[in-house]
């Protein structure tokens, strides 16, 4: 994908959209403040941030999905008050969200025709919009069936359902809201063309993401936010991606971990064969070997939904499956009463889970009842039959402040901490045990810069005490930076395994995408 | 059993599914929408009494028709208050509904009318009045297709016939129309009705307010046709049968319509009949009163497929990215 | 940073619930040509004016505080148990199943084994359900309302074919034996020289009740047990993640709520009534979901909330007595608190919450 040098067509138009000054607060948190920006027509317009920046709720605003508390909005030159999706929608924006608003037993017609319908029936608007849909379809390269269900098709499906819901509506401006989060990277190359061919077509397009590839690939102009404030809008040709990620944190990144070469030793954990399905049944885990080796980080790398989530659940006792796990040569049990997650923590398996919010923490508990969540039963915050609770504060205090918890409040809930520290406290508790095996998913998802640093060094601590660490992470970075050794998961399947120097981003995005590296690269393998 | 015998079971179901059916599709509209509805119970209760209270005084079955919709629907209101509005947790709010429609009828009733928590006993215009179909008396000596006509479907209120023709148009309103489009989404995905510039809340107000008026007419029903005035508790457990028809229907509307005549016609056996002698194996009227909660037990429990409710159902709507 | 100091949370939203409940129920009042001042001072006089009114304000608060806990102790996991009515008439069963037919020598170990009859029948009653919500994916609320008319069923069932004595009409039990008497309040207090009512029905099933507030506080906030419940009722997949069974804590929690709804049943049918007939529970189970609320589902909170619904049921059952206000205004006041407590919770709260922000703001 090669960026295009569209920009300079319509320099003399009204910007297609223009924010002045627009803030915005959740309770005590400032979501935005003070942001201007301006996007001409017919441009591709980048917006790049870490998690928790504000892009989304900017965009949101954009929407109509939320108020903003400050702020003006102009469309085409004219300002345009938006309350509601509907006024969004009537001033020509479309918006696709990160997580699709499809109703999922919902024809695709259905759902294109849902809130733009002609008149009170209904068969006359199925009709106009099947029509329209096959004239969308012929000018874009967007082709859908417009009679399948929706829970039936994929997510790149789904997500161009999205995008002609938008068209249908007649948007001239398309907001996409971190569309590659759940695509493969020929999905998203794919997704790429149609964008290049809507900004063709004369419309204009916001693209959020916090992934810089995509920026230096598509974009026309793109805009950094920080911590709610917009920091910079620069033109994508006149910018690096070294630039950009230190406008972005605010410092210079040391984009590569400081790290000794690893000495493997024995082998830990040692998967054959291993099978696992979700809870509708279907398989995603389909048949894998992989072994971690103690004093190794080992890292999955692969785009989110291709089976890294099951395997990490399934270890983490949070599933079942069939195969052979062993731990330090004796079985792990995949079924029956001791496969569950206490189970595993007996064998001395830690786990820092993907979502530390729904999985983690339990959000509404003080920081000193979760310090022993899944660690309840250890003897020593007992006494007799019931808890000692003044032992768990106290070794919550003692962790607080090793891993410089803030605030140090063990009676704070964890709902009320940032989410750096709620991911230091499961860090905390989870490393500290002293586990054989450590499986950490997404360990800097939603964190932000000062507790990644202080995540990865205590996951290299950890290593170089000799532990076994298998990683899992949706950031090919993060993998990149901290593992001693990647497999990459494709379909429930490891396409391959690789050294971190001996590889590139350009051979694990084709290895994640389901081609093989060795032979034919375009090979499919399934 | 004689075939008159049967035909009279038969109308019998046909009075007694009536108000069951009112109440189920009222429970339909509300939680297809997302809107789970415990209180229907509660709405009939309030539609019954205030639908006999007004009918007494004034004489006028239609007034009391009105109030009691009328009732019924500032219930209804309060349940979207409660749910849609703040948010709130809907079964709870079903159940304070249910306990204030069961305290304050009594309560009111006793102040206008002293008589122990009864409305006086309508007559005349203050009652819907069964309605003769055409040339019923004239067919009705005609075998077999004479009785069902006349016995069977002539006769009833014109609460009944409104109750049947509603499930058609429930059903149509459901599937061929704009709203029904919209209000089937706002009970899966609202954030997709949000998103797609329609509004959620109003949608759901929208379907909780049909909701009370259909049990409006159910409760009225009760009171001013199936029987003469209003009793304490006269609703006696119907808009939980309604809900339990509603979950045996899988939330359809013709399925409402079967569920609701099954359970009619249980509730008519074990009016006729005490105990029913099945060759030797005496079956007691308790387990006939039990049988439609047992069945949706058995129903529920997926073991005679399974019903999946509306995916947002219970859900207060929080706009989230 | 939370959002408002935890007394507002505990005391002034259950507080402003209650006043917002009880205005509303004084306009009732009104509205029906009463004085609302009058009946409170009627209420008070009635049912704490005397050892009498104690007397039965305390046995209603008894029967509150087993039900109240039952549905806190669902609630705990995020079940809402409202099958208590049912589960309290299947525990009169096993009480009178007890008392009827074992020769007891003395009333405390008819008493203990009553307590377990009752308790193993409730929780059979509330373990169905809670075996087709873990296991089947039933609704636990719906499943547990028709377990209440399935109860109303099988009780009418077994008291007019099997335990009506022979040649009575009425659809009830035999008198209990003589011998598993409960000793009421009047008889625990007279060895010390205290005068207390001898027509009053409250009784020792009283500190039975006190015991399971106690021991209910003691599991869910002191043992492992307790914490596994309050885990799995804030989120199942942290449940999951922590190797909790949402199985196993579902079945324990709802099989612990239909022993303590049943429990009820030593107090209303063996204290009170000393025999087994229809209806007995009054709808003590549904007031059970009130007390719960508005105690916050804290053992504590639910002795507090079941004594205020003694006072009110006693209270209102005096009322209904010397004016023309009839009993049913207590089930208006439940709904009220209901209402107000659960249902309407985050219009007393959003407003509270948005005041404490903007208080801090100016302190900052």
């Amino acid at each position: 994908m090669s960026a295009s040098s569209g920009p300079e067509r319509h320099t003399s138009a009204a910007p297609a959209i223009e924010l002045r000054g627009i803030s915005k607060s959740f309770g005590p948190v400032q979501a935005n403040k003070d942001i201007s920006i301006r996007v001409m027509p017919g441009t591709i317009h980048g917006i790049i941030g870490e998690n928790g920046a504000g892009k989304s709720t900017l965009m949101s605003i954009l929407y109509g999905f939320y108020k903003a508390d400050k702020g003006e909005i102009f469309i085409a030159g004219r300002k345009t008050e938006i309350p509601d999706s509907q006024a969004a929608i009537a001033a020509g924006i479309g918006m696709v969200f990160q997580h699709f608003k499809l109703v999922e037993n919902f024809t695709v017609l259905e759902n294109i025709v849902l809130g733009a319908e002609e008149g009170w029936l209904l068969r006359p608007s199925l009709a106009k919009a099947r029509r329209s849909l096959l004239d969308l379809a012929s000018e874009y390269g967007l082709n859908v069936d417009p009679d399948a269900v929706i829970e039936d098709l994929g997510v790149g499906m789904q997500q161009r359902v999205e995008i002609l819901k938008a068209l249908y509506r007649q948007a001239d401006i398309l907001i996409l809201d971190e569309p590659t989060g759940v695509l493969t990277p020929s999905e998203a190359d794919q997704l790429f063309r149609i964008l290049d061919r809507l900004r063709a077509e004369g419309k204009t397009i916001v693209l959020i993401t916090h992934k810089l590839r995509e920026i230096m690939d598509i974009t026309d102009t793109v805009s950094v936010m920080r911590r709610g404030e917009m920091t910079a809008t620069v033109r994508t040709s006149e910018t690096s991606p070294a630039e950009l990620a230190e406008l972005m944190v605010g410092r210079k990144v040391l984009l590569r971990v400081d790290k000794t070469p690893a000495r493997p030793g024995a082998t830990v954990l040692e998967i054959r064969g291993l099978h696992v399905s979700d809870e509708k049944g279907v398989e995603r885990v389909k048949g894998i070997d992989l072994t971690v080796r103690a004093g190794e980080i080992v890292g999955i790398a692969g785009v989110a939904g291709n089976g890294q989530s099951e395997l990490l659940e399934l270890l983490g006792g949070m599933r079942g499956g069939k195969g052979a796990v062993l731990l330090n040569g004796a079985p792990l049990d995949l079924a029956g009463p001791h496969a569950d997650g206490r189970g595993r923590r007996n064998r001395g398996i830690a786990h820092v889970p993907e979502d530390r919010q729904r999985e983690g923490l339990i959000m509404d508990f003080h920081a000193w009842e979760n310090v022993a969540f899944g660690y309840h039963h250890d003897p020593a915050y007992r006494s007799g039959v019931l808890m000692n609770n003044a032992a768990l504060r106290a070794d919550t205090d003692a962790k607080i402040e090793k891993f410089d918890i803030r605030p140090a409040n063990g009676w704070q809930t964890a709902r009320n901490f940032s989410g750096g520290n709620q991911q230091k406290i499961v860090v905390a508790r989870e490393i500290e045990r002293n586990p054989d095996l450590l499986l950490i998913g997404q360990p800097t998802r939603g964190v932000d810069i000062g507790a990644i640093e202080f995540i990865h060094k205590q996951i290299m601590a950890l290593r170089d005490q000799g532990k076994a660490i298998l990683l899992v992470s949706v950031e090919l970075e993060e993998i990149l930076s901290l593992s001693d050794r990647v497999a990459v998961m494709f379909d429930g399947h490891i396409m391959g395994e690789r050294l971190p120097g001996e590889t590139d981003e350009k051979e694990l995005g084709l290895l994640m995408a389901g081609v093989s590296g060795q032979s034919d690269p375009l090979a499919a393998v399934n | 059993m004689d075939f008159l015998t049967v035909i009279q079971v038969l109308d019998s179901t046909v009075r007694l599914a009536t108000p069951l059916l009112l109440a189920c599709l009222a429970g339909l509209f509300s939680e297809r929408a997302g809107i789970f509805d415990i209180g229907l119970e509660g709405k009939m209760l309030a539609a019954a009494f205030f639908s006999a209270a007004v009918a007494a005084v004034s004489g006028s079955v239609w007034l009391g028709l009105l109030a009691g919709i009328a009732a019924s629907m500032v219930l209804s209101g309060l349940h979207g208050l409660a749910s849609i509005t703040f948010r709130g947790n809907q079964l709870i709010s079903g159940v304070a509904i249910n306990f204030l429609a069961a305290g304050l009828t009594v309560l009111i009733a006793q102040d206008w009318f002293s008589q122990g928590g009864r409305t006086p006993s309508l007559m005349g215009g203050a009652r819907f009045a069964p309605i003769t179909l055409p040339f019923a008396d004239a067919v009705a000596k005609v075998p077999v297709i004479g009785p069902i006509y006349s016995e069977l479907l002539s006769g009833h209120s014109v609460l009944v016939y409104i109750a049947f023709l509603a499930v058609p148009a429930t059903w149509w309103i459901l599937f061929r129309t704009r709203f029904g489009l919209r209000l089937r989404a706002v009970g899966e995905n609202p954030a997709a009705v949000d998103t797609a510039g329609v509004s959620v809340v109003g949608l759901r107000f929208a379907a909780v307010a049909i909701c009370g008026v259909l049990c409006g007419i159910a409760g009225a029903y009760l009171a001013t046709a199936l029987q003469a005035g209003f009793v304490k508790d006269m609703t006696a457990g119907r808009g939980f049968i309604a809900l339990a028809a509603l979950i045996f229907a899988k939330w359809r509307p013709w399925h409402a319509l079967y569920a609701c005549l099954l359970f009619g016609f249980l509730q008519a056996i074990a009016l006729r009949y005490q105990n029913i002698d099945l060759g030797g194996i005496v079956i007691p009227v308790q387990a006939m009163d039990a049988l439609p909660y047992i069945l949706t037990v058995v129903i529920l429990a997926g073991f005679v497929g399974k019903a999946i409710p509306p995916r947002a159902g219970g859900e207060p709507y929080v706009k989230e990215r | 940073m939370e959002k408002m100091p935890r007394w507002a949370d505990v005391v002034l939203i259950p507080l402003i619930s209650l006043i917002l409940a009880a205005a509303i129920s004084a306009v009732v009042i009104l509205a029906i040509g009463e004085d609302p001042v009058a009946a409170v001072r009627l209420m008070v006089d009635g049912a704490l004016g005397s050892t009498y009114g104690w007397g039965y304000t305390l046995y209603y608060a008894t029967n509150f505080m087993f039900t109240g806990l039952a549905v806190a102790v669902a609630f705990h996991a995020r079940l809402f148990n409202i099958g208590g009515e049912g589960q309290a008439m299947l525990g009169g069963l096993g009480v009178a199943l007890v008392a009827l037919y074992v020769p007891w020598p003395h009333w405390s170990f008819a008493l203990i084994f009553a307590v377990a009859g009752a308790a193993l029948f409730g929780a059979v009653w509330a373990a169905v359900p809670a075996y087709l919500q873990a296991r089947r994916g039933s609704h636990i609320v719906i499943t547990t309302i028709m377990f209440n008319f399935i109860a109303a069923a099988v009780l009418n069932y077994v008291l007019v074919n099997l335990l009506r004595p022979a040649g009575s009409m009425d659809p009830a039990s035999a008198r209990f034996p003589e011998a598993v008497h409960l000793p009421t309040l009047h008889e625990m207090l007279a060895p010390f020289g205290i005068a207390f009512s001898k027509a009053a029905p409250a009784n020792v099933s009283l500190l039975v009740a006190l015991l399971a507030c106690l021991l209910v506080w003691l599991l869910i906030w002191r043992t492992r047990l307790g914490y596994e419940i309050r885990a799995y009722g804030h989120s199942e997949t942290g449940a999951l993640y922590a190797g909790i069974s949402p199985f196993k804590i579902t079945m324990i929690a709802m099989i612990i709520s239909g022993a303590l709804a049943g429990m009820m049943a030593i107090n209303n049918v063996m204290g009170e009534a000393e025999r087994l007939v229809l209806n007995a529970t009054e709808g003590a189970g549904f007031i059970g979901i009130a007390v719960a609320l508005m105690g916050r589902s804290h053992p504590f909170g639910v002795f507090l909330a079941a004594i205020l619904f003694g006072f009110l049921y006693q209270g209102g059952a005096e009322l209904a007595l010397w004016t023309s206000i009839p009993r049913e205004l207590i089930v208006v006041i439940q709904a009220l608190v209901i209402l107000f407590t659960g249902a309407l919770d985050n219009m007393v709260r959003m407003p509270l919450e948005a005041l404490f922000l903007r208080l801090r703001k100016r302190r900052a």
